[in-house]
């Protein structure tokens, strides 16, 4: 096998690894902007994307465009119920509770599934058939291009929903600063709301398009949020295209570092990377030095 | 440090002290012995968290440190105890320094994204490093401790070791607390700028606190890789150093006692839990978030409001 | 600092006071350790099933010697803390006789210290031979410069196992691939106990079978997609991979190999061994080669075969009874409840004469792992022919050529 293949091979690799890093870091940046939280149950949308789709599909048989929906519509209700039940009643806690309590509905979410779905994963049928089409020496899953597809397109819609529209200009004007967003009469809660609904929907469209390739089970969550917030961190936190483009980097040099150095090592490298570029240019990739200075943890 | 702490230490130096003569059996020993690990790595983590305003999401690295040089140096390299234990702490106290001068010298949330950062790094170190760690496998055979000939080869006289290192923690951070630095890290929490205002030198501090925090968690890590004499990466990953966390928010982050606490209390719990069988996680996480919910500032704090609220409740 | 004492006493008071008294009842106990929930729980579930159903068996056809059995379940959650605290309480509180589990090699490895130190026996579920063979044996067969031909000569006195040893594993792989002219190997194993135990016995054992090695990739056990380590072994230019792992990784690597179309043979470990892995592969696990235990394939079995009453019974019942396929895995619980059952029949409940049956007297016994003969030197007491290579065909286990 010839190095143009290979190279071609770990590149289709990392930009499917990358779209759904892509797509997590986007869901913590969004709900990192309006409140100032790290979600760290936004690995448990993914999961619930996954499994609902599987539900959907294979017990209830609805249609996979039709249960695609179906699947987007509960997952983003299962975000709101999340922030009116355990985000909104505790206002006025401190920033490190809020954090341990999104660690605390990750567990809950987690057993929810457990109970539901039980300990074994589960596959989906991709959603067009057909068989891997082969590319400069390289095959590519026909499931591939639906998530780099879904991805692109999602963030396609968020940049016009942020840019064009009064409540995504909303949202970002909290991102800027909340305090100055209520006073310019801007229903801060209900941002906030949002911000839970639309980052819950982010990771339901995660996982239902990649359930097909690799699996899905309960306890996927934790892994696939460790990886997105490396993605939302270097892309400097703030809303827009810096989470995806972070993804999709740290997803390529993951399967470069695999191909080509260790792939035990492969992580590491990834996070040695990170961390390099925090200590140098503090605000990520992305972010701008001045809203950096705004941001707090 | 004021006379009502040392009631306090007193009080809860003589309840370890006589403890052990109550409960019968290694283990619900072996349960207090990991309820000291635990307690001594939150207090750690709860002046960092509580008097630094500072979050670390990757201690169970410093916890695993302080395992792997004791476990390592122990069995490969046939070194004393006390000499592992202490290059434990010296490792440990570098990777912190390297990790929290870039970090804590910046305002905001970089020392979580290191530290989250250098607990996978450090993770992964121990999955690959098969030659001396053993890898996923593990580390066996680590031996026991021994004080000149005396051995603590049994759970009995392990809870007093660790206990005995708990409490003289709890005695240095009470006294830290009540100390110059320990105001100096209290007005820094209320406002960095007026902290910094007055002239207090806050990263300096910060780091200071830190060093600190990774120093209990490393020893911790010693005395687990000598109590359980078997250690293996997944002891120290991602949800450990989460799990270290949460028993400082439950127990109530403001107030070293609250770290105690909760450590305490998030031992036992999943122990107790084992009558749910598989369902404990669904009930784990419940309990967790009624807390959070109804008494958002930990336990300690929180018990008196929450009784005082009910009781007004019903009074109206 | 009164509300201090309160509550701290509140809840000490709370939950010690629930635990109840130590109590010695009538039936005999037997410890039962499994990975029930966390990331081994694949492992553990089926393992529960059995213990459940066949306490119920042993217990309607009169028990040990007139006295019931009871298996006491407890999780250890895939974690060795979990694991150590779970054997403590169940040698302490609930004095059981002999210890089960458990589902993984790090948790037995943790758990075996405590059975050693407690003079109790313990039969591990899990396969790495490190769980029964002593520290420094096994820094003596690894460090030797004949390692690939090396045995050891010593076990662990109190610790025992019921699965296949994986050197057992490697070995029937390798020796089918010499029959079938394979020489150039690349091998891909999962970062956990099971792998790296794997992966050590493949380095080891390829000399003796004329093998080399040309690339030797590793995955963690979350990871989502496998490519770039599979693509990595075909530009080594290997005539076969071998993926060592248990779990839902399992099917991932087999999604992965069909969709980079590689030309190459796929091999995996034992751990492969449950239906479920080929529904979850969809149609990718066709022509996928493994060694298994008979007990997928019972089916296939001649009748007058040893082992086929005892797999016919159990495969047919357990998936009656639960609704699922059955696995190799519930049957290392199944061969290690009975086979403590059968000492306690003859010797009664003293830990040290289980533990003299069984190194001693376990001779020709049949179980669903294969016919064992216990040893001092052998304390899992199986060899090669406890393993058949087994492929995928038609979604279905078929005896390899």
């Amino acid at each position: 096998m010839d190095l143009q293949s290979q190279i071609v091979q770990y590149l289709v690799t990392g930009l499917t690894l990358g779209s759904i890093y892509a797509m997590v870091g986007l869901g913590f940046t969004i709900i990192y902007n309006a409140t100032g939280i790290i979600n760290l149950a936004q690995g448990e949308f993914v999961m619930f994307g996954g499994l609902i789709m599987v539900f959907l599909t294979a017990t209830l048989r609805i249609p996979m465009f039709l249960a695609f929906f179906i699947t987007l519509a509960l997952v983003t209700v299962i975000g709101i119920i999340y922030e009116r039940v355990f985000i909104n009643p505790l206002k006025q806690t401190s920033l490190i509770t809020l954090i341990i309590v999104t660690v605390a509905v990750s567990i809950f979410f987690r057993g929810i599934a457990m109970f539901i779905w039980g300990k074994n994963p589960y596959s989906l049928p991709p959603f067009s058939s057909g068989k891997p089409i082969m590319f400069a020496g390289a095959a590519i899953l026909p499931q591939i291009f639906w998530v780099l597809g879904l991805s692109l397109l999602t963030v396609i819609l968020m940049n016009l929903f942020f840019n064009r529209t009064i409540t995504g200009k909303a949202m970002s004007a909290c991102a800027g600063n909340r305090l100055a967003a209520s006073l310019m009469g801007i229903n801060v809660s209900k941002m906030i709301l949002l911000s839970f609904a639309l980052s819950a929907t982010l990771g339901a469209i995660a996982g239902a398009s990649i359930t097909p390739i690799a699996l899905m089970e309960y306890d996927r969550g934790p892994l696939l949020a460790l990886k997105g917030f490396c993605a939302a961190v270097l892309g400097g936190l703030g809303l827009g295209t810096g989470a995806v483009v972070a993804g999709f980097i740290i997803g390529i040099i993951e399967s470069f570092s695999a191909g080509f150095i260790s792939s035990g090592f492969k992580d590491a490298i990834a996070l040695i990377i990170l961390i390099l570029v925090l200590f140098i240019k503090p605000s990520g990739i992305f972010g701008s030095e001045e809203v950096g200075k705004v941001k707090q943890f | 440090m004021g006379r009502k702490n040392y009631f306090k230490l007193l009080s809860l130096s003589i309840a370890v002290a006589v403890l052990p003569f109550f409960i019968r059996g290694d283990y619900y020993l072996s349960v207090l012995v990991f309820m000291g690990l635990n307690g001594l790595i939150v207090m750690g983590l709860s002046l960092l968290m509580g008097y630094a305003g500072q979050i670390s999401l990757g201690h169970a690295a410093f916890y695993g440190i302080g395992a792997y040089c004791t476990g390592v140096l122990t069995t490969h390299f046939g070194f004393s105890i006390y000499l592992s234990f202490l290059a434990g702490i010296i490792l440990s106290v570098l990777v912190a320094i390297i990790v929290g001068i870039p970090a804590l010298r910046l305002k905001g949330h970089y020392l979580a994204v290191a530290t989250l950062g250098i607990g996978e790094i450090v993770f992964i170190i121990f999955n690959e490093w098969m030659k001396y760690t053993g890898g996923p496998s593990g580390l066996s055979n680590i031996p026991g401790v021994h004080l000149g000939n005396f051995q603590f080869n049994s759970s009995f006289r392990f809870y007093y070791l660790v206990w005995g290192i708990n409490l003289l923690a709890l005695f240095f951070s009470l006294n830290l607390i009540h100390s110059r630095v320990g105001r100096a890290l209290r007005s820094m929490h209320g406002s960095e700028t007026a902290a910094s205002a007055m002239g207090v030198n806050l990263s300096f501090l910060k780091i200071q606190v830190f060093v600190l925090s990774a120093v209990y968690a490393s020893v911790a890590g010693s005395l687990y890789a000598h109590f359980v004499s078997f250690i293996s990466p997944n002891n120290f990953g991602l949800m450990v150093s989460v799990m270290f966390l949460m028993m400082g928010v439950i127990g109530g982050i403001h107030n070293i006692w609250g770290a105690l606490l909760g450590a305490s209390l998030l031992t036992f719990l999943p122990e107790y839990l084992r009558v749910f069988n598989q369902y404990d996680i669904l009930v784990y996480g419940a309990i967790l978030l009624a807390i959070l919910l109804f008494m958002p500032e930990g336990i300690l704090e929180g018990t008196p409001v929450l009784i005082r609220k009910l009781f007004r409740q019903r009074k109206t | 600092m009164k509300k201090f004492f309160l509550v701290f006493l509140a809840i000490v008071l709370f939950l010690f006071g629930l635990i109840g008294p130590l109590s010695a009842a009538e039936p005999i106990k037997i410890g039962f350790v499994a990975s029930i929930t966390g990331g081994a729980s694949f492992l553990g579930e089926p393992e529960k099933n059995t213990a459940l159903m066949v306490q119920e068996w042993i217990n309607k056809a009169g028990g040990v010697n007139g006295r019931p059995i009871e298996i006491i379940i407890e999780d250890s959650k895939s974690g060795a803390s979990e694991a150590v605290l779970a054997t403590k309480k169940l040698i302490e509180k609930d004095q059981v006789v002999v210890i089960i589990g458990s589902s993984t090699s790090g948790e037995s490895m943790a758990m075996a210290n405590i059975c050693e130190k407690a003079q109790i026996p313990m039969v591990s579920m899990a396969a790495a031979s490190q769980i029964v063979t002593p520290a420094d044996e096994y820094k003596r067969i690894v460090g030797s410069p004949n390692a690939a031909f090396e045995v050891p000569k010593v076990q662990r006195p109190w610790i025992f196992k019921t699965p296949q040893t994986d050197t057992l594993a490697v070995e029937a792989i390798y020796a089918y691939m010499k029959k079938k002219g394979i020489s150039k190997v690349g091998i891909i194993t999962v970062s956990d106990g099971f792998g790296s135990s794997g992966q050590a016995e493949l380095r080891r054992l390829a000399k003796k079978y004329g093998i080399t090695l040309v690339a030797d990739e590793v995955y963690g056990p979350k990871d989502s997609d496998m490519s770039a380590q599979l693509t990595r072994i075909r530009a080594a230019g290997a005539y076969a991979v071998i993926n060592w792992s248990v779990g839902p990784v399992q099917a991932i690597v087999t999604k992965n190999w069909k969709a980079l179309a590689m030309s190459i043979p796929l091999f995996q470990s034992h751990g492969f061994g449950s239906k479920q892995y080929i529904t979850l592969a969809g149609g990718a696990a066709e022509g996928v080669i493994c060694p298994l235990g008979r007990l997928v394939v019972w089916e296939q079995l001649p009748k007058n075969h040893p082992q086929y009453a005892i797999l016919s019974k159990y495969a047919q019942e357990y998936e009656k009874q639960f609704k699922a396929e059955v696995s190799t895995f519930g049957g290392h619980g199944y061969d290690a409840i009975y086979m403590v059952v059968d000492a306690m029949k003859k010797v009664g409940t003293d830990k040290t004469k289980i533990r003299d049956y069984l190194e001693n007297t376990i001779k020709n016994w049949p179980g669903t792992g294969g016919i064992f003969n216990m040893s001092p030197a052998d304390h899992t007491g199986l060899d090669h022919t406890a393993f058949q290579m087994i492929t995928v065909f038609n979604g279905d286990w078929v005896i390899a050529k």
